[in-house]
Order: structure tokens, then C-alpha cells, then sequence
């Protein structure tokens, strides 16, 4: 019954993708339209053949780490594209001519600049947040996922709103909005994915068989539960056609900005901290085989932290429409979000206290430290260029990027890393990763990689904030903005080549991880399956 | 580990998950100070600037700052230091200002800065000009290098719907009037007027084309007239390119260079000063 169900809605999304295919009025909504056109009649046939015919008797005792497994892959593979791009946009600045005449509206530098950030923050990031957030509440929990299949449904789901967003932007659909550029229904699709998600999370946490929730699990919520808010809220748009891509935002003028920022600021605040620091208050203890060092501080800064971080945005919009009010206690808000934002590097770094000596031995740990680290110099950077008379001088500068990115590949980058290579040995079910040392080698390439990215954006940032403040004594500006341009280029290429070097990383460890799954022994018992007590 | 630090081991909380214990310590103190410290000033910060939204409008703040007042100030402040050598420059003729060394030398550094804001998308930030966009450095110019047509030309601009009084000419486009083999040769002819390499023979048989068709507007000698706008084909100056292919394309097609009217959005003084800018760069006739 319940196939014939699928069947009949299959048949039907299909259909009306096609319909919607037919009557399009642009490239990328006739695009978007075809895939889900073809995935929908893909499933349908594949539930097709299955259907009446004998089931394979589910295991549902155990963890579900299938859909981990995959997770695992598609981060990784994410991540590479991701990093792919950005390098290559990267060049694309310090080497105009990269801009291909023959690839204009496909692959100028406006078009992959959103596809590099989406790939690396919701492919990478996103996929990485879902499959270890699925692979931690099960054993934190001591429970199987909660909603079977729903948990596939969210990963694949969750693949199908990449591939249309990416598709889209190339193609020029675009909301215009910084993290939020996919169109009105990859909106609305996404809010279905992740309100599932939210669903198995929950459920999984309400049947735990553990009396408390451990704290990496609060991190996680936090971090589902603000993200679908946010999403909503800063999605608002009314749709031109209900066969165009183009929509238009219900908000308009600053307080779209403000909507905007307040949605773009949490995006860094709860999904690439909150959730991020999710994986950090397990892998780290793991892999450091030590206790958390303090069960205080994780409560005091996980409340403060999602309490403060929610007011921060308004730093996004200082010196704009926005009313000095709002600029104030964006700002403020920001500098008290300093300490509890370090109340997290502290209890990672000091969980390590007494596993000093694995620094040397463990390029695993080696990782998630140097991760730790760049996640406490981000979060004092942050607060810092929040102050109104910093952000003056860095505003609209290469600092900005150069900040994002010492957050983005030190922090989130590298305790990713750090759990993928700790993941995939126990998933798989390998006595050991392939290669110890080219762990090592990922571990110099990606820390190199980022020392020159951040350096060479802080110089050319504070050099084109002072070259386009600086005025002469009767008021008159001193350079063009061309006189600027001209003047980074030399830190354009370093920082292209601080990608190289990442991505060379990366590339490494994907070779390490394949060869793990392919050559590694397999463990000679089963994992333990069976929940705790 | 050594035994003495195991047995001072803090307490742990007593749960376990997937093996992951929590030890009991207290939060370190530097750290909590900090945070109350940061609090503190937060709170202290709000009650001296614009901060807490009320029904009507947010607290203002015991300082009384704003955003918009402190620059409308700080622009104020230059406005009126600069006003009297405004006024004096544009009550002052062109011609004469280069010789007061002060106002000239405050024109000239008032002129940049709108150069650099206005001029340089086109023209070159260092105002070399760009294929199509003249180089102002030369001591060549289109419609004359004097500070009265400088300053024309900046005040209304070339070939642009925007200004009635706009400097305007239009070369036709030869492709439909002559034949490629006439092209060809007048492309040569000029080519040998300014002292290129050409084709002997070609040349020798574009003289009556050019004269019969091109003379009229840049002269028989090729010199060109700055009071239509038509260039000098005897230098080596090229704004789009003096090379067969692209000499052939200029005459086939001709050429249509706009630049915009600045007078709506620059003030009388700010154009004298580009104007007396642009004229001591280097050319200024």
C-alpha cells in the first residue's frame, strides 16, 4: 500500500516538473525543473521494481551508519569541489583573463563566486554537520536513528537542493542574498529536508536510552532548530511566476538588509560554530581518549553563546541605512559573544591536558588543535572588527575575507577533517587509517595553505582600507579605486596559492580515505553494535 | 601520565556517553571576569551611545553621538575651509589661474581627486587612456587641448543624448560607401601618412579616395580639425589602433566614442579643477 502511495506521488511530482519544464520562463527554472523532472522518474521506476517483491528482512537492531557512510563521501567530495572553485575564482581575481570570453553569464567570476561559498559551506559544511550529527546522536544516545528510512530521505534530499542551487547559479538564478541565493523553491524544498531532519534528530534524542543529553547533542539542535528559522525568515519572497526562477523579497530596503544579516551573521554563528562545535565536543574527546575538561563551562558558554550570537548581525550593516541603535548593540552584543565563544576552545583545548604528548604522535589530534586554535583567533577577530571604529577601517576590505577564511579552513575545515579521518576507519570497519603520514603531509599543506590566505588578506585588507581613507589636507582623495586593485595583486596570488596548497591537502587525504576503505584490514570483531545500558 | 597527577584527578560529573566522561572543574576565572568585564562595558557602552529601541524611537545616549551628524560634520569642516579658494576659482579666468601658485596648486589637487572618482573608469587612474579612451597625457587632443575646450568638453561631453550642447560629428561608416578594394587602399595611404609601413602601390591609388572622401573632415594632410572632433592621421597616435586590421575596421564601420556630460553632477568648481588638472598632465595646449 504504502509503495502504490509513493508510486502515485512520484507520478505526480514528475508530471507536474514536467508541465512546469514546458511553461518555463528562464534557463535556469527549465534546468531545475528537467532534474527534478528526471530524479522523480528515476525513483518512481526504481520503487516500481521493488514493489510486491520480497523485502530483505530490516535490520533495525544497531546504528544506522549507512547513510553516514555516504555522508562521509559526499563531504568529501563537496569539499574538493568546493575548494576546486574557490581556488580557481581565487586566481580568476589576481588573473581577470581567467574570465573566459567563451564562458561569459557561466563561469565569470559573479557566477562561481556563490557557487564556491554555497559548495563549501552547505555541500561541505552541510553534509559534514548531518553525517557526523547522525553518527554522534546515535552513540551518545545509545539509539538507533528514529524515523528509518526518513534519515536516507534527508541526505538525498539534501543533495537534490545542491544540485539545483548550484545548477541555478551558474545558469543565473540568483535571490541576490549572500548564503541565501537559491530561488524561491529550492527554498521551499530545503524547508521540507530540513524540517525532516529536525524530526529524526529529535526523535533519535526523545528514544535515547542515556539519562542525560550530552552536550555535543545540544550544540547540534541549536544548531537545526535556529538554521530553519533563519532560513524561513530570510526566504520570505513572493514569486514572480510560479514558472519563473525569480522571486521577490517581502521585506524591502534596510530592513531586508537587516533581515538579510541577521540570517547571513547566524549562518557563521549556528551553523559553522554551533554546529561545528557539535563535532567538536565529541571527536575531540575521542580521539584524545580523555574526559571534556569542564561540564560547567559547556553549559554556561553553550547558553550564552546561542543566547548572544542571535544579536550580532547588525555588525554586518555599520555606516549604512541602519539606525545608530542597531548598530550599537550589533556591535556589543558581538564583544560580550567573545568569551563565550571561547568557552569552547577552551574546553577543547584543555580536554588535551594530560594527552599533551599525542600532539606529537597523533596528526589526527595535531588537526583538531591547530582547528581549535584558528577557531579561538576567529572569534576574537570577529569581536574585534565588530567595534565600530575597526570596521571602518575593515569593512568592504580583503580582511573581511581573509577572516571568514581563517574561521571557515582553519576551523571548520579542519576539525572536519579531523572527524572524517577518525570516521572512516570505525565506519568502514578498518583496523587503522592507510597512511599515518600523509595525514601528516595534509596536515602541513592545509596549516601552510591557510598562514598564507590569512596573511596575505590582512595585508592587502588594512592596505586598501587605508589606501581609500587616505585624503590629503584640504580633504581631497589621494587614490583611485583602480589604484587599489593594482596594488593587491601581489597578495591575490599568494593567497591563490595558499588554495593550491589546501586543496592539495585535501586531494591527499580523499586518496588516504579510498585507500583506507579499499586496502585497510578489516577489523577482526564486529562494532559494537548494541546500545549501551 | 605520572601517578601524582592521576591522583589529583578532578571529579567527574558522573555521566558517561559512548565512553566520554566530563570532568567537574570550574570555569576558569580569568575567564569569567572577562566575560563579566565585557558585560559591564556592554551595558556602560549602551547607556553612553544610541542603543535599547523604545515605542517611538531608541534611547539617544548620553553623548548624544550619531553616524550621520559626525560625518555631515567632518564634510562641513572641509567644505568650509575650502569654500574660499572655491569661489575665488571659479570667479577667476581659466587662463589666468595658473599664475596665482596657490589657487592653481589647490585646483590641480582638487581636480585629481575628481579625476580619480569621475574619469579614471575610462580614462586610466595614472590617465593613460585604453583602447578607445584617449590618453590624456599626450599633447594630442580630439577637440583641442586648451583649458577653455577642456573645460567644454568636460562640462558636455562627446556624442551623448544627455546634453543638447554636446560636442558632436559622426564619421560614416565606409564599408557601404566604397568598395573593399578602395578600403584596402585608403587603409594604406594612411599608413604611409603616418609613416608606416604599407603597400606602395596601394597607397599611390588611396590619395584620390582619401582626398575624394576623407579630407574634408581630417584635412589633405591629414592633421585632422579638433573643431569636429577628427583625429590627427599623421601621428602615431592611435585611439582605437593604427594596424591594418583595425584601420580597416575604423573606416569599414566607423566609430561612435561617447563620454558623458559632467555639469549635472559636478559643480562649476569641480570642473574648473579637473579641467586645470588635466591641462597640466602633461599636454595641455
Amino acid at each position: 500500500m504504502w509503495d502504490y502511495l509513493k508510486l502515485a506521488l512520484l507520478a505526480v511530482i514528475a508530471l507536474l516538473a514536467a508541465i512546469a519544464a514546458n511553461y518555463a520562463r528562464d534557463l535556469a527554472y527549465l534546468v531545475n525543473a528537467l532534474t527534478i523532472m528526471l530524479v522523480a522518474g528515476g525513483l518512481f521506476l526504481w520503487v516500481l521494481r521493488r514493489t510486491d517483491e520480497p523485502k530483505p528482512a530490516a535490520v533495525e537492531t544497531g546504528y544506522m551508519d549507512g547513510v553516514v557512510r555516504y555522508g562521509v563521501i559526499a563531504t568529501a567530495l563537496w569539499g574538493v569541489v568546493g575548494f576546486l572553485v574557490g581556488t580557481f575564482i581565487a586566481f580568476q581575481l589576481a588573473f581577470p583573463q581567467l574570465n573566459f570570453e567563451w564562458a561569459q553569464g557561466y563561469m565569470n567570476f559573479g557566477r562561481l563566486r556563490p557557487l564556491h561559498t554555497s559548495a563549501v559551506i552547505f555541500a561541505f559544511g552541510g553534509n559534514a554537520l548531518i553525517a557526523t550529527s547522525f553518527y554522534v546522536v546515535q552513540r551518545t544516545s545509545a539509539a538507533r536513528l528514529w524515523g528509518g528510512n526518513l534519515a536516507w530521505f534527508v541526505f538525498w534530499g539534501y543533495q537534490l537542493v545542491i544540485v539545483l542551487a548550484a545548477t541555478g547559479y551558474l545558469l543565473g538564478a540568483t535571490q541576490s542574498k549572500e548564503y541565501a541565493e537559491p530561488e524561491w523553491y529550492v527554498d521551499w524544498w530545503l524547508t521540507i529536508v530540513w524540517v525532516v531532519y529536525l524530526a529524526v534528530f529529535l526523535g533519535t534524542i526523545i528514544k535515547r536510552k542515556e539519562p542525560h543529553i550530552y552536550v555535543a547533542n545540544w550544540f547540534y539542535l541549536s544548531f537545526i532548530v535556529t538554521i530553519a528559522m533563519l532560513h524561513v525568515f530570510n526566504n520570505l519572497s513572493i514569486p514572480v511566476s510560479l514558472f519563473g526562477s525569480k522571486s521577490v523579497q517581502v521585506f524591502s530596503g534596510v530592513q531586508d538588509a537587516m533581515t538579510q544579516w541577521w540570517y547571513g551573521h547566524n549562518a557563521v554563528g549556528f551553523f559553522l560554530t554551533a554546529g561545528f562545535l557539535g563535532m567538536m565536543y565529541y571527536f575531540v574527546p575521542k580521539q584524545a581518549e580523555r574526559p571534556v575538561y569542564s561540564y560547567k563551562l559547556s553549559i554556561v558558554h553553550f547558553w550564552a553563546l546561542i543566547f548572544l550570537y542571535i544579536w550580532a548581525g547588525p555588525h554586518h550593516l555599520h555606516y549604512t541605512a541602519l539606525p545608530d541603535w542597531a548598530s550599537t548593540l550589533g556591535m556589543v552584543f558581538s564583544v560580550v559573544l567573545w568569551m563565550p565563544s571561547w568557552g569552547g576552545m577552551i574546553n577543547g583545548l584543555m580536554t588535551l591536558s594530560g594527552a599533551w604528548d599525542k600532539l606529537r604522535t597523533d596528526p589526527i589530534i595535531r588537526m583538531m588543535v591547530v582547528s581549535v586554535g584558528f577557531y579561538g583567533m576567529s572569534t576574537f577577530e570577529g569581536p574585534m572588527m565588530s567595534i565600530k571604529a575597526v570596521n571602518s577601517l575593515s569593512h568592504y576590505t580583503d580582511w573581511t575575507i581573509g577572516h571568514v577564511h581563517s574561521g571557515a579552513l582553519g576551523w571548520n575545515g579542519m576539525i572536519t577533517f579531523g572527524a572524517l579521518y577518525f570516521l572512516v576507519p570505525r565506519l568502514w570497519n578498518r583496523e587503522r587509517l592507510y597512511s599515518l603520514s600523509l595525514v601528516s603531509w595534509h596536515f602541513w599543506l592545509a596549516t601552510i595553505g591557510i598562514v598564507l590566505y590569512a596573511a596575505s588578506m590582512w595585508v592587502t585588507g588594512i592596505m586598501e582600507g587605508l589606501m581609500w581613507r587616505e585624503v590629503d589636507s584640504q580633504g581631497f582623495l589621494v587614490n583611485a579605486f583602480a589604484d587599489t586593485v593594482s596594488a593587491k595583486f601581489p597578495m591575490y596570488v599568494v593567497r591563490a596559492l595558499g588554495g593550491v596548497l589546501y586543496i592539495a591537502g585535501a586531494l591527499i587525504m580523499c586518496y588516504n580515505l579510498w585507500m583506507t576503505v579499499v586496502r585497510g584490514q578489516a577489523k577482526a570483531s564486529a562494532p559494537a553494535a548494541a546500545p549501551a545500558e | 601520565m605520572s601517578k601524582k597527577t592521576e591522583n589529583q584527578e578532578p571529579d567527574t560529573t558522573g555521566h558517561e556517553w559512548d565512553g566520554i566522561k566530563e570532568y567537574d572543574n570550574p570555569m576558569p576565572r580569568w575567564w569569567l571576569w572577562t566575560f563579566y568585564a565585557t558585560i559591564i562595558w556592554g551595558v556602560a557602552y549602551t547607556i553612553a551611545y544610541p542603543a535599547w529601541p523604545l515605542i517611538k524611537e531608541a534611547t539617544p545616549g548620553l553623548l548624544g553621538y550619531s553616524t550621520r551628524a559626525e560625518v555631515a560634520e567632518e564634510i562641513q569642516r572641509f567644505e568650509e575651509m575650502n569654500a574660499p579658494l572655491d569661489q575665488k576659482l571659479v570667479a577667476t579666468e581659466l587662463a589666468t589661474v595658473p599664475d596665482d601658485a596657490e589657487l592653481h596648486s589647490y585646483a590641480v589637487n582638487g581636480g585629481a581627486a575628481v579625476f580619480r572618482t569621475w574619469c579614471a573608469q575610462c580614462h586610466g587612474s595614472g590617465a593613460a587612456g585604453a583602447k578607445g579612451y584617449p590618453n590624456l597625457l599626450d599633447d594630442a587632443w580630439l577637440w583641442g587641448g586648451s583649458l577653455e575646450e577642456i573645460e567644454y568638453t568636460v562640462a558636455h561631453g562627446i556624442r551623448n543624448e544627455q546634453d543638447p550642447d554636446a560636442r558632436w560629428s559622426q564619421m560614416p561608416a565606409f564599408g557601404e560607401i566604397l568598395e573593399e578594394q578602395q578600403i584596402s587602399e585608403v587603409v594604406h595611404y594612411v599608413r604611409q601618412m603616418s609613416g608606416q609601413e604599407h603597400d606602395a602601390d596601394l597607397a599611390a591609388a588611396g590619395e584620390t579616395v582619401y582626398l575624394d572622401n576623407c579630407a574634408a573632415c581630417h584635412m589633405e594632410d591629414g592633421t585632422g580639425d579638433t573643431f569636429q572632433g577628427a583625429p590627427n592621421l599623421t601621428d602615431a597616435i592611435w585611439l582605437y589602433g593604427g594596424d591594418v586590421e583595425t584601420l580597416t575596421e575604423t573606416v569599414a564601420y566607423s566609430r561612435f566614442g561617447v563620454m558623458p556630460p559632467w555639469n549635472e553632477r559636478l559643480t562649476e568648481a569641480e570642473i574648473d579643477q579637473v579641467t586645470l588638472y588635466v591641462h597640466q598632465l602633461g599636454g595641455g595646449e
